[in-house]
Order: C-alpha cells, then structure tokens, then sequence
C-alpha cells in the first residue's frame, strides 16, 4: 500500500471520492493541505476574496448540479469566516462539505494562533461535524463526510484537521473505504405504504385541492414525479420560493409561489383548500401566515424524507416520510391501480374560481403596477427583459431584498435547479458567488445574478475571482439606491421613518467599478434602452457583464401578507388589500 | 408532563455537546442529565428528564433521532418503567435530638448515613425523584448543608430492553 502524508491523503480522497473542484482560502494551518494541493493535478482548488464566498461558490455549484460541493479554509478567522456560507447551506438543505485547517493538536484548548473550536462554533448549523486526529482517519472520515451531506436530507458537513494531522514528514498506508457503513445513521427512503394509500384516496376524494411543492422536489430530483402525478390529477400546483422550477412556470396548472410574496392566487387557493398535498415542504412561517388561521379547511398530506419536519409546525392528517421520488412513484401508481378519477365537476370548478382569481389579481393582470417608461424603470420590467433575452433559459442566482422576490415573481422557471437563491437564511451577498459556482458547472448556460446594490456590495470583491477563474456570469443590478426590502418594512410598518436604509450618495460608480476589476459595466437609466443593453450585455458570451440598471426607488413587493393574517389576507398593492 | 428520554449514543467526540446542543437550540428544558459507558465501550447512555406534551415529546425524539451519533430515542414514559435517582444530602447535626430524628427519618426512607462529624451526617438515598423530594422536605429543618442529586435513570419495566 502507498505511504502517503494526511496533507496527500486528504486531497487524494477527495479526488476518489469524486470531487473535482474545491473553492477555498490558504492560511497557517491549511498549508501543509495547500502544498499537497501544489502537487497534484486531479483536484483543482479555485482560491476566492472572501471564505465566506468560497463557502457559497461550493453551494451554488451544489444546487446547481445536484452535487456535493466542497470548501476549504484555515483555522481562526478562515473558519468563522465560512460561517454565514455554512448556516445559508445549512438551511436550504444543501450538501457540502467544509474542511476547515486546525491549531496542531497539541495546542488546541490553549488559546494558540488563529484557534476558533470549529466544531463547536459551527455545532447548530452542520448536518454532522468531525474533528479528525490523526492521519489514518482522513481517508475514512471524508468517505463519511460526503456520505452524510449528500444522502437523507442533505447539509453541510464540517471536517477539522489540526495541523499535524496532515504533516508532510509522516507518512501512512492510504486506502479508500469502497463503502461507507455508520450503524447510527440509515436514512430512509420509502415512505410507509398504508399512509401513501390514505393519501391517495384522500387526493381522490377533494373537491379543492392543492398541490403545494417546495425545495426538497429539487434537491430530490423528483421535479419529473411531480408533474407526472400533477397532470395525471389535473390539480393546481403552487411552488415555495425554494421549489421554483420543479414544475414548470408557465405550464397552466401553474398558479404561481406562494407565501408572503406568494401570487393572489396560490395563497387565495390554498386558504380554501379542502385538501394540501405537501411534498418536499417544510410549512415556513414565510409560507404560512398566522399558524391558528392557516387553511382552515384543509387535510394535510405531508411528504417529506425529515421526520422532524412532517408535523413540526402544522400537525399532517397524513404524514409520510419518505424521499419525494419514492413516494409520488407509489402515488401514481396506486392512482393508476385504483381505477378512480377525480372528481370532475368538482375540479371543474375549482379551476374557474382559480382562474377567477387569476384574472381578478394576478401578476399578470394590467393594473398590478405603474407601466415603466422614460427615466421610469420598473424593477418588474427588468426581469421581464431579463426573461426574454435569455428566452427563460438562463440559471438565475439573487441576492436578498426586493429584487429577490421580482425575480422569484416574474422570471418563470421552467427547470429545476434554475432558481438558485438563499431562502432559509436570507442572506445578502450569496448571489454573485452562487452565480460563480454554477457558471463553473454550466459554462455554457447563461448565468445571472440578480442583485441589488447593498446585496451585491456585501462580495462584491469576488468579481477578482471571476476573472482568474474565467467565470463569465452577468450581474443584473436592480439599483434603487436604498435596501429597498428594510425601506418597503419602515414605509408600510414605521411611518416612512428610513433609517439606515439610505446611503446618502456614497454609492460607488458600479460601472467604473467593473471596469476596475477588468469587466465590462453598463449603465441603464432609460426604460426604451433597456432590452437593448440586456441584450448587449448576453451577446459577451465570455466577458463578466455589471448591468447596474436605476430602477423606480419607490417601488413595493406586493402582493404581501398581513402580519398576523391567514394566508388569503394580503396586500395588493400600496393601497389595495384583500 | 414529565418526560424520561432515554438514549444509547456513539461514543464519539462531540456527541454529548450535540445532544446538549440541540436541547438549547430548540428551546427545550434539560432538568437532568446522566451519561456514562455501557457495557460496550463504544456506546454511551444517556438519559435525560424534560417536560412536554407529547406533541413536543415527539418532536424531541424525532430532534434526537435525527443526531447522527444516536442509535437508539426511547421515551421511557411512554411505557411501564422504572426510574432511580441518586441522592447525597449532607445535614447540620449538632445536637443529640436532631441526630436522632435524622437517624429515624433515613431508616423510614430506606437511605444509609455514610459519613459521620461531630456537626454532620451525610446521607446516601436512592429511589424515584419523588422519593427524594420527600426526604428533602422531610430534612429541611434540620439544616441542609449540600445536596447532590445523580439526575434520573430510568430503564424499562419487563421484557422490552433498548441495545443495538
Ligand atoms: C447579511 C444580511 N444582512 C441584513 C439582511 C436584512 N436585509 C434583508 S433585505 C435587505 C435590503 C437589501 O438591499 P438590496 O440588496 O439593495 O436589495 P433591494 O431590497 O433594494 O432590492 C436587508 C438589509 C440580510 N438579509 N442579510
Ligand atoms: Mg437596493
């Protein structure tokens, strides 16, 4: 067997356990890693601004390719760092892996250089951590590591190597396990077959019935079991923002995100729902209103592969737990076997009221906002433009704020893994280095990064990596000069009271900025040239694009949830509510 | 209500603090905590009290479950069990008549005095948290120096036993 040092063993297992990029940031205790890295070609090590960036660029590549990402960090400051990146992973269910360099062994506990306990900081926010300490366990804990993140509900798994674990000098026999085995963690996968039957029958039976699909159908990979049970039924199918794309956004059962920014329709249908079929949903507060007045009709089927999560915030009428694959593949085929439709008068109806209220207060409905023209750009119009210069084909990464949720409203994704935004964690300064990790897995997809100008200013140093690592994506800044969601809360709950939600002028020249880093910039104050510089700006296939387009500053995010209302109580638009 | 979660745990770096961990992190109350080695070294049990309905019952179980170090959740009060606490109670005991009556109290308890001073007695007495609340209260006026408890462990009655 080869005798290898823990720095070799360590890359060494992750080239066998398939990993072929690795985003990362050197320092002191990573350096023996960092030399190992130097001498060998199969894992390419992408060096980023900001550890926090490298912990997103590894998320992004993961959602976008259903892959188990990977970051590298060094101890300390490296590994706090990575924090934020690890918490938004964690969140949205997101497997990767974080190796994070250590004090060496002997120091750990005395307050050494650079020392942060990792494993303990990172405790809440991890699927499973390990401190490794000695050698012959890399190999074994990285099989382990990987193995965890990406099987069950998928999470962030962090890996601690002090220093002397991976020291050049001392050399051990490497083997890779072919299998990884852990007594103490068996993830399930079918669900119990007597609840699906329930669920079946209880499907067949509703009269107003609701499919709502949320980001496990993506993380699942079931987006195809999904419509496939979907049309068979013929029922209405609402996404979470973390579902988009895992039933197409322009198909006509279709009626749009639901929850707090969630369209009339999808939160209208599921109020009056006599039956909510959940999969792959996790009832977020964002989702589901005041908890005492949501669907008060409703029998609740729950798919979900976490038990934790079925009945956690509302009780399920019928819980199962099971992958979403799994289960909507027994789902169709007992409704095939049971020789029942259903039933069509009732659907019947239930689709005109939708489409009632479809038309009634739709986002497509003409009046849903002020039509932009001249110096008047509406933050709609540009994901509108944006939709149809990548003919709705694009990967679309977002910031958080208000540009999030236009581009979650109007930019309909007809794939899975083509939204790719941070939901659970909300955080600012996850587009751009999403954007880079997905543009890394698809240089060939159009890949944009809808942003906003306080968003984009929390990595916006990354557009240096975008240039060393050739990663071309298009940034699409909806510019409206405030933290435009903190300035619609303090317009519509304190009196118009902005505080620290304004820069006062101290915005930089994005464009000269871009410019700066070697990019092209563009800069967009007129609605009838906004298609064209779009356009422009996709036509440089190979060239990373800063569109910092001035949009209406005074715009809203509607329709929005009354707080402490069901889910059918919401604002329409700033004076119209339901 | 009361609740006895018993659990059988990996005996890895870092497994206790996760389950720990994840009491505070969900907003759940620990009000007591035994851990040690079982007769497989490479296992711990671990049983712990908490109060809930059973709604939060079943999410702590399913929560603990979800740990990847934990083989086996077990709610022991979901079923015929039996629970014991260990109690050590040091108390003032100068005067003949205290000593006396202490004495008397321990027999009626079923507990041992195992160490004696001139000015105390400590006490040694197991049994249900109940029990041992009695004899608290039943002491009190005596003077109570220390008092130690073990925290619950409880196991369950009959057949059924929890192993891997
Ligand atoms: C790291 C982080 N800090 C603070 C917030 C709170 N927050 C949510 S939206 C928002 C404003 C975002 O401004 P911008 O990026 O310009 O987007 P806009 O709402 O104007 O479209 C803030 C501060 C957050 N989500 N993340
Ligand atoms: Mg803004």
């Amino acid at each position: 067997m080869e005798l290898l040092s823990g720095g070799d063993i360590l890359i060494r297992a992750l080239r066998d356990v398939g990993v072929k990029h690795v985003w990362g940031y050197p320092g002191g205790a990573a350096l023996h890693i960092y030399d190992a890295i130097y001498r060998q070609e199969d894992v390419v090590h992408l060096l980023v601004r900001h550890e926090q960036a490298a912990v997103h660029a590894a998320d992004g590549f993961s959602r976008a390719t259903g892959e188990v990402g990977t970051a590298l960090v060094t101890s300390g400051p490296g590994a706090t760092n990575a924090i934020t990146g690890i918490a938004t992973a964690y969140m949205d269910s997101i497997p990767l892996v974080v190796i994070s360099g250590q004090v060496p062994s002997s120091k750990i506990g005395q307050d050494a250089f650079q020392e942060t306990d990792m494993v303990g900081v990172s405790r809440p926010i991890v699927k499973h951590s390990f401190l490794v300490t000695k050698p012959e366990d890399i190999a074994a804990t990285i099989a382990k590591a990987y193995y965890i993140a990406g099987t069950g509900r998928p999470g962030p798994v962090v890996v601690d190597i002090p220093k002397d674990v991976t020291e050049p000098n001392y050399k051990v026999p490497y083997e890779f396990p072919s299998e990884v085995k852990m007594r103490s963690y068996q993830p399930s996968d079918k669900g119990h077959r007597g609840q699906i039957k329930r669920a079946v029958k209880a499907l067949l039976e509703a009269k107003r019935p609701v499919i709502y699909a949320g980001g496990g159908v993506v993380i699942d990979n079931a987006a195809d079991h999904l419509i496939a049970v979907a049309r068979k039924l013929n029922y209405p199918v609402t996404n979470t923002l973390m579902g988009l794309g895992c039933y197409p956004g322009t198909d006509r059962q279709f009626v749009g995100m639901l929850g707090m920014h969630g369209t009339f329709e999808a939160n209208t249908a599921m109020h009056h729902a006599d039956v909510i079929f959940a999969v792959g949903a996790r009832f977020d507060d964002r989702v589901t209103n005041e908890l005492e007045k949501f669907c008060p009709l409703a029998t609740i089927i729950h798919v979900d592969i976490d038990p934790t999560t079925v009945s956690k915030n509302i009780v399920a009428d019928i819980p199962i737990v099971g992958t979403c694959t799994s289960v909507l593949k027994e789902v169709l085929s007992l409704i095939e076997q049971s020789g029942n439709t259903p039933d069509g008068d009732a659907i019947g109806q239930w689709w005109q009221q939708i489409d009632e209220w479809r038309a009634k207060h739709g986002l497509y409905t003409a009046s849903r906002y002020e039509p932009s023209g001249g110096n008047l750009i509406k933050p709609q119009d540009v994901i509108k433009a944006l939709y149809k210069v990548t003919k709705g084909e694009a990967i679309v990464t977002s910031d958080v704020g208000q540009h999030q949720m236009f581009a979650a409203q109007y930019y309909l994704f007809d794939k899975p893994r083509q939204w790719i935004n941070s939901g659970g964690l909300g955080t600012m300064g996850f587009g751009l280095p999403a954007a880079m990790g997905a543009k890394l897995a698809f240089p060939d997809t159009d890949v944009a990064c809808v942003t906003g100008e306080g968003s984009i200013q929390m990595c916006i140093q990354e557009l240096s990596a975008c240039s060393q690592h050739n990663l071309p994506v298009k940034i699409i800044n909806l510019n409206n000069a405030a933290l435009g969601m903190v300035r619609q809360w303090q317009d519509m709950q304190y009196n118009s009271r902005y505080s620290q939600s304004v820069y006062e002028e101290s915005l930089p020249d994005f464009v000269a900025l871009a410019e700066a880093y070697g990019h092209v910039g563009i800069k967009v104050t007129k609605f009838d040239e906004l298609e064209e510089k779009m356009r422009e700006c996709f036509a440089m296939k190979d060239r990373v694009v800063f569109m910092d387009i001035c949009i209406d500053r005074s715009e809203h995010v509607y329709p929005m949830h009354m707080p402490g209302g069901s889910m059918r109580d919401l604002w329409l638009s700033k004076t119209e509510r339901t | 209500m009361k609740r006895i979660i018993s659990i059988l745990l990996e005996n890895e770096f870092g497994a206790l603090s996760r389950v720990v961990g994840l009491f505070s992190q969900r907003g759940y109350n620990i009000d007591t905590l035994t851990v040690a080695p079982t007769d497989d070294e490479t296992l711990s049990r671990l049983t712990l009290t908490t109060q809930g309905d059973d709604q939060m019952a079943e999410q702590i179980v399913k929560q603990l479950h979800k740990l990847i170090d934990t083989l086996k959740v077990v709610d022991l009060t979901q079923g015929p069990h039996i629970e014991r606490e260990l109690l050590l109670v040091k108390v003032k005991a100068t005067d003949c008549d205290v000593r006396t009556e202490l004495k008397s109290c321990v027999e009626i308890f079923r507990g041992h005095i195992i160490d004696v001073t001139p000015s105390t007695y400590t006490v040694q007495l197991a049994g249900d948290s109940d029990k041992l609340d009695a004899f608290i209260e039943a002491v009190t006026h005596m003077g109570i120096m220390e008092v130690v408890r073990s925290g619950v462990s409880g196991i369950s009655r009959g057949d059924k036993f929890i192993r891997v």
